[in-house]
């Protein structure tokens, strides 16, 4: 009965099976990594360099020239501060926004999986209606808004506005988590006594870490990449980094210079790549998994 | 003894669905009420009303004597068991038991002393530092219960504590249960769709049909007399047998006549019950149906009958036959001789039988 190479067969065959998907997986994220390859050498070039080399070799000699300009001294159009007071523009506009729409998008998921009242599912459905107007539809009526309210061209007008926008979005992800919890739970704290914020403080905000590092980053990476209302509803001095990147970039005044605008794409993508790596695995967690098992 | 709950003309609609229709129960003091019924029929929704969980469309809760029919649940006096036990995941077992008295304010001392006493009349000391997911059912259990002790409630509700417990847990944790309510004395609201649980853990059960009460009794009244044909069949494991039979009153005693499988109707005397209409339908337990040989007397009427099968069940063997076009099964002791295709003298206790309206369901006797 048993015979050793039918039983060795199909293991050896497995294995190459195994590698040939390594080496496909490989392959393809190398692929993938090749233009950030391209980024981060070319950064570390001097200008000189860039004329005369290959456009994938190694830097010859290191330099952090390029940084340094694009960090501090770039211009963008007229002024020559770099990127730098954009940068803070970014983190002064995101993290609120971030906070501030994670923070509603929590409560409404909330009231709307868990407290169910009269209407509930209407008003769920208009703000996952929210998600999908284009952000091109809301430009006039949002600058009319902000005008209306004093925030136009503001740093504040700008949290307001991706506030807005957020909402859906964050508002969707924590109402479908909290959907799968059991509605036994708000019934059971009740009777002990608890209320509504109480009952969110104590039971649901512990289970909510996947789903809140899940909001969290699409947020900021929304919040932070954003371009078209950072553009705007901006205005010199309040402008968001990607704006001032733009700027740097497409500035025609003398020779391109490639190493600075390519760590100045670093510097603009770095603080996602940043939050993706420390909260990445929660990330995946989030989107994938329920809530609680009984 | 004074009346614990009182629910009167209490109705529950969501949006036009009426779930519950003019309910009306009560129970005193150290009562075990047990409410009973098929899926859907309204059980939990009607223990949601009672703990205030739910608003009533109308009519009107009382528990221990106050109007609560407005009241919020925390004020009710009362605490939940909820069939998932709804434990708080990410809460110890000592927090998931003490969290109630934390909202409530109580000091810091009083919670770990109840917590150490409740512990200890559950055997679960050992569990306090562990979180819900790493118990097994019957713990978990265990603790939902733990939750509602150290309420010191006036009433307790149970919704289907045991459903989730495999067949030999559910049995011991019915016995803990029992052993509760005798300690305790309180009075108990019970939800359950096992009827041997009704039947041994109420005082009181309540059977429930779609959102209208069926009947209201002792076990042994439900069971023994059941209020309709719905009542009949759904009590009891095998259920009563039902069999349309002509019926012949002639003062106090009635001819019955039932149609066998096969030839003219056998007439039986019913000594015990009269003034029938000619349609009913016979009630009778399998076990008011015994071997012939081993039973006689006077309350009882013989009848040969053709048995189409034969189920021993270990203690008790259940013989099958067919009588006015209905299965019939009787419960015989496991020693009988009775064979499939062979015929066998059944004799029928007259003095256990319920009818049935043919036409409205209720009883007749
Ligand atoms: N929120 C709701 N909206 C509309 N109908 C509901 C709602 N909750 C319950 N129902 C309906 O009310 C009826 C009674 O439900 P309930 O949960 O009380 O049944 P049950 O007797 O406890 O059943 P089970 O034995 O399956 O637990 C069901 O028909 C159910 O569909
Ligand atoms: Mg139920």
């Amino acid at each position: 009965m048993t015979n050793p190479t039918a039983f060795i067969a199909p293991r050896t065959g497995k294995l190459i099976m195994r590698w040939l998907l390594f080496a496909i997986l490989v392959a393809f994220a190398l692929f993938y990594l090749i233009p950030l390859f391209v980024m981060i050498t070319t950064s570390l070039k001097s200008l000189d360099e860039i004329r005369a080399g290959n456009l994938v070799a190694l830097p010859v000699s290191v330099t952090f020239d390029a940084w340094r300009t694009a960090w501090a001294s770039a211009c963008s159009g007229i002024q020559c501060e770099g990127l730098r007071p954009y940068f803070w523009n970014s983190v002064l506009l995101t993290v609120p926004a971030v906070a501030i729409s994670t923070l509603l998008g929590a409560v409404n998921g909330y009231v709307i999986a868990q407290w169910k009242f009269r209407g509930a599912n209407l008003i769920f459905s208009l703000m996952l209606f929210g998600c999908f107007i284009p952000f091109q539809v809301v430009l006039l009526p949002m600058a009319r808004t902000l005008g209306i309210l004093g925030l136009a061209g503001t740093i504040p007008g700008l949290v307001f506005v991706h506030v807005i926008y957020g909402i859906g979005f964050t508002t969707l992800f924590f109402r479908n988590y909290y959907v799968t919890i059991p509605v036994e739970l708000v019934k059971a704290a009740k009777v002990d006594g608890a209320g509504f914020f109480r009952i969110y403080w104590s039971i649901f905000l512990p289970l909510s870490l996947p789903i809140l590092m899940v909001t969290v980053i699409w947020q900021f990476t929304q919040i932070w990449n954003d371009f078209l209302f950072g553009v705007s509803f901006s205005q010199a001095g309040t402008q968001p980094v990607t704006v001032a990147l733009n700027n740097i970039v497409n500035s025609t005044t003398g020779v391109k210079e490639y190493n600075v605008n390519m760590a100045a794409a670093i510097i603009a993508a770095f603080p996602t790549l940043f939050v993706y790596a420390v909260a990445g695995k929660y990330f995946i967690r989030g989107l994938t998994a329920g809530s609680v098992k009984g | 003894m004074e009346s614990m709950l009182e629910i009167q003309n209490l109705d529950k609609n969501y949006g036009t669905v009426e779930v519950l229709k003019n309910i009306n129960v009560s129970a005193k003091t150290g009562d075990f009420l047990v409410l009973v019924g098929p899926s859907g029929c309204g059980k939990s929704t009607l223990l949601n009303c009672i703990a205030g969980l739910e608003s009533i469309s109308g009519g009107s809760i009382h528990i221990g004597g106050l109007d609560m029919t407005h009241v919020n649940p925390k004020d009710r006096n009362i605490a939940m068991v909820f069939q998932s036990y709804a434990l708080y995941p990410t809460m110890s077992v000592a927090n998931n038991i003490t969290f109630g008295m934390k909202v409530r304010g109580v000091a810091k001392a009083e919670r770990l002393s109840k917590l150490q006493s409740v512990a200890k009349q559950l055997q679960i000391e050992k569990l306090l530092d562990r979180k819900p997911s790493q118990l097994s059912g019957g713990q978990r259990q265990r603790v939902a219960i733990g939750r509602a002790l150290v309420r010191d409630p006036k009433m307790f509700l149970f919704d289907e504590p045991l459903s989730n417990l495999d067949a030999k847990l559910r049995v011991e944790m019915r016995l803990e249960i029992k052993k509760l309510h005798h300690d305790l004395g309180a009075t108990m609201v019970y939800v359950t769709h096992d009827q041997i649980e009704a039947m041994t853990l109420a005082t009181n059960i309540v059977v429930l049909k779609d959102g209208l009460v069926q009947q209201i009794g002792s076990p042994d009244a439900v069971y023994r007399r059941p209020a309709n044909l719905f009542v009949a069949d759904f009590m009891g494991s095998p259920a009563m047998n039902l069999i349309p039979v002509k019926a012949i009153s002639e003062g106090s005693v009635t001819r019955v006549q039932i149609k066998p499988a096969e030839g003219a109707p056998i007439e039986l005397i019913d000594n015990f019950n009269g003034d029938l209409p000619e349609e009913v339908i016979l009630g009778i337990r399998p076990e008011d149906i015994a071997e012939a040989r081993l039973r006689a007397g006077e309350d009882t009427q013989r009848m040969k009958c053709r048995i189409d099968m034969v189920e021993p069940a270990g203690a008790d063997t259940y013989v099958v036959s067919w009588l006015g076009g209905k299965q019939v099964t009787a419960r015989l002791q496991s020693e009988t001789k009775a064979k499939s295709g062979e015929s066998l003298d059944l004799a029928f206790d007259f003095s256990k039988v319920s009818y049935f309206s043919k036409t409205t369901g209720e009883r007749l006797n």
